[in-house]
């Protein structure tokens, strides 16, 4: 990344001093904590799942800003999908940010959030855009928690 | 008496450098990572390099002209270590992988020698964690406790309560010589001193100390002190455990296997005499003959002038650094060594060090192994610039202006 607005852009900067759908959903039906044990990053993610779609969705925890802001992005993206959907959409994000997947052609779902394909450019950035969706996908599994080693 | 001292030249030193002319996302890089891992001039890889085209084989092994060779060169190195810490025997360094080993070593050996259920063990505010979960395994295992000596804001240990942190059961106090996060030179003479007029033994971790400062193990009269060759312009996977004869004489061994044995028998094995009891199987000889060389270079630079010339590159960096709005330095000891760490406002520190390596600057962001001290400064982590010999001002100015770039984008 010789230039870091590619990746830090406008959206991202922008979720990142606002996050959307912060704080805790209570009482909830999934939750899930995530931990980036190489940087701290911490995730609390809650959701309210009726008839197998995300009716609502929430998050709080510190983090850098490509976490923040992905769990933001994340937290719209996904409220409102069939659960079948929101893990459809993890599976292609992770794909896309490890640079299996061509945002071009490849991850239809996505929508806005091929703004963080810059990540594939910064390895040691990945887990800090992963992070909320494995998160994500282990609340949804029924885990307690995630992490991304 | 003062002296005047003749400054690093330090446009000639780049060059012994070769990583110092490579570019790093298409700008020249500029390394201020040399707390992580320091670099090592052209004279320690051609050392290695020479070792392992010319001399390669085995040491302590039998009757080679060859092996002779690589053992008496492993054994100079060994030499040259005692000399550089001021031991009095050779005896007393041990090879070890780095600081994290050696430290391991003393948890394993004397500590499961000195420490019973109900003892305790004082450890710094500030330890690196590589002198901290050595002796909670231990203490775990044992059933002691572990007490810690507070700092205060400044990033200062807090050396009134020491007297009573030392208690009937305090067996080893384990302090570092230099905080790693905060650069704070602990007053590791005055806390041995106190530590062995109530009899406790003292373990320095000497990580971050001896690439800036001279150090002289029996003038602290350290009873352990471990550092480790890759911050001290050596390589990775080598290092040193000085240790008081009187101490490894008593210590039992902690790895068995070759080298290490005097004779062994289903009936009954014999061990060698230190430091060979501790140093189980083929140890990483290019590495100890690397970190020889790497030891003769910092030595004719000379270490006064290093610390000289990094002390001035610090003020500088300081200066120019507390005057950012919104930046924020941790540790602000008296006596600081070639560290700085600091937060910004509103960026966390990994963004920051995107941006910074974005730029072609090294540096590190993260808990620095030291989560207690992210803790105890209420941060999750922070931005760190360390400063060697090679450094220069225009270094620092690329910094602060690559650190101003990151406010404006993130503002
Ligand atoms: C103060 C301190 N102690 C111990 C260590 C561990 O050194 P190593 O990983 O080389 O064993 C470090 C390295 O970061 C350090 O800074």
């Amino acid at each position: 990344m010789s230039d870091p607005r590619e990746l830090y852009q406008q959206v991202i900067l922008e979720h990142n001093k606002k996050p959307r759908n912060f704080g805790k959903l209570e009482p909830c039906t999934h939750h899930a904590e995530g931990h980036n044990p190489l940087c701290g990053d911490q995730l609390e993610l809650t959701l309210v799942v009726e008839n197998g779609v995300v009716q609502d969705v929430k998050f709080q925890g510190n983090g850098c800003a490509i976490d923040v802001a992905s769990a933001s992005l994340m937290t719209q993206a996904v409220k409102g999908r069939p659960v079948a959907e929101a893990e459809a959409m993890a599976e292609q994000f992770r794909g896309m940010v490890r640079g299996d997947l061509d945002p071009a052609t490849q991850t239809p779902l996505l929508g806005k959030l091929v703004l963080f394909r810059g990540v594939k450019d910064l390895p040691s950035r990945v887990k800090c855009a992963v992070l909320p969706w494995a998160t994500l996908h282990a609340a949804l599994k029924g885990e307690a928690e995630a992490s991304t080693e | 008496m003062t002296t005047t001292l003749q400054p690093l030249d330090v446009a000639a030193i780049r060059k012994d450098f070769p990583l110092l002319s490579r570019t790093l996302n298409g700008k020249p890089v500029i390394y201020l990572d040399s707390a992580v891992s320091g670099q090592m001039p052209l004279a320690v890889i051609e050392r290695m390099s020479h070792y392992e085209r010319e001399e390669h084989t085995n040491v302590h092994r039998g009757v080679s002209t060859l092996s002779q060779e690589a053992t008496d060169r492993f054994e100079e190195a060994r030499e040259k270590v005692r000399a550089f810490l001021g031991a009095a025997s050779a005896r007393e360094i041990v090879w070890t992988r780095g600081a994290t080993e050696a430290l391991n070593l003393v948890a394993q050996s004397f500590g499961r020698m000195v420490v019973q259920a109900g003892d305790e063990i004082l450890l710094s505010a500030m330890e690196h964690h590589a002198n901290i979960v050595p002796w909670q395994m231990l203490a775990q295992e044992k059933g002691a406790t572990i007490k810690v000596i507070p700092m205060n804001d400044a990033g200062e240990l807090i050396l009134e309560s020491l007297d009573e942190l030392i208690t009937e059961r305090t067996r080893i106090l384990g302090v570092t010589h230099v905080s790693n996060v905060l650069g704070t030179v602990n007053p590791v003479k005055e806390i041995i001193a106190r530590a062995h007029a109530r009899g406790v033994s003292v373990v320095v971790d000497g990580a971050q100390a001896v690439p800036h400062l001279a150090v002289d193990v029996r003038d602290l009269d350290a009873d352990f002190y471990a550092f480790s060759g890759h911050k001290l312009s050596g390589p990775t996977g080598i290092g040193a455990l000085y240790g008081k004869l009187a101490h490894l004489e008593a210590m039992p061994p902690w790895q068995g296997g070759g080298s290490m044995i005097r004779s062994v028998s289903w009936e009954k094995t014999t061990y060698m005499p230190a430091p060979a009891k501790f140093e189980a199987g083929t140890p990483p000889i290019a590495a100890a003959i690397g970190l020889g060389a790497a030891l003769d270079y910092v030595q004719a630079l000379g270490l006064d002038r290093i610390a000289a010339h990094e002390h001035e590159l610090l003020a500088y960096a300081t200066g120019r650094m507390a005057a950012i709005p919104g930046l924020r330095i941790l540790g602000n000891a008296k006596d600081k060594a070639s560290v700085l760490s600091f937060v910004v406002e509103g960026i966390h520190p990994h963004d920051l060090g995107s941006i910074l390596d974005s730029e072609g600057v090294v540096v590190r962001a993260g808990h620095h192994c030291a989560q207690p001290v992210m803790t105890r400064f209420h941060v999750p982590a922070t931005t760190r610039a360390s400063f060697a010999y090679f450094n220069t001002r225009e270094e620092v100015d690329i910094l602060v202006s690559a650190v101003l770039k990151a406010i404006e984008l993130f503002k």
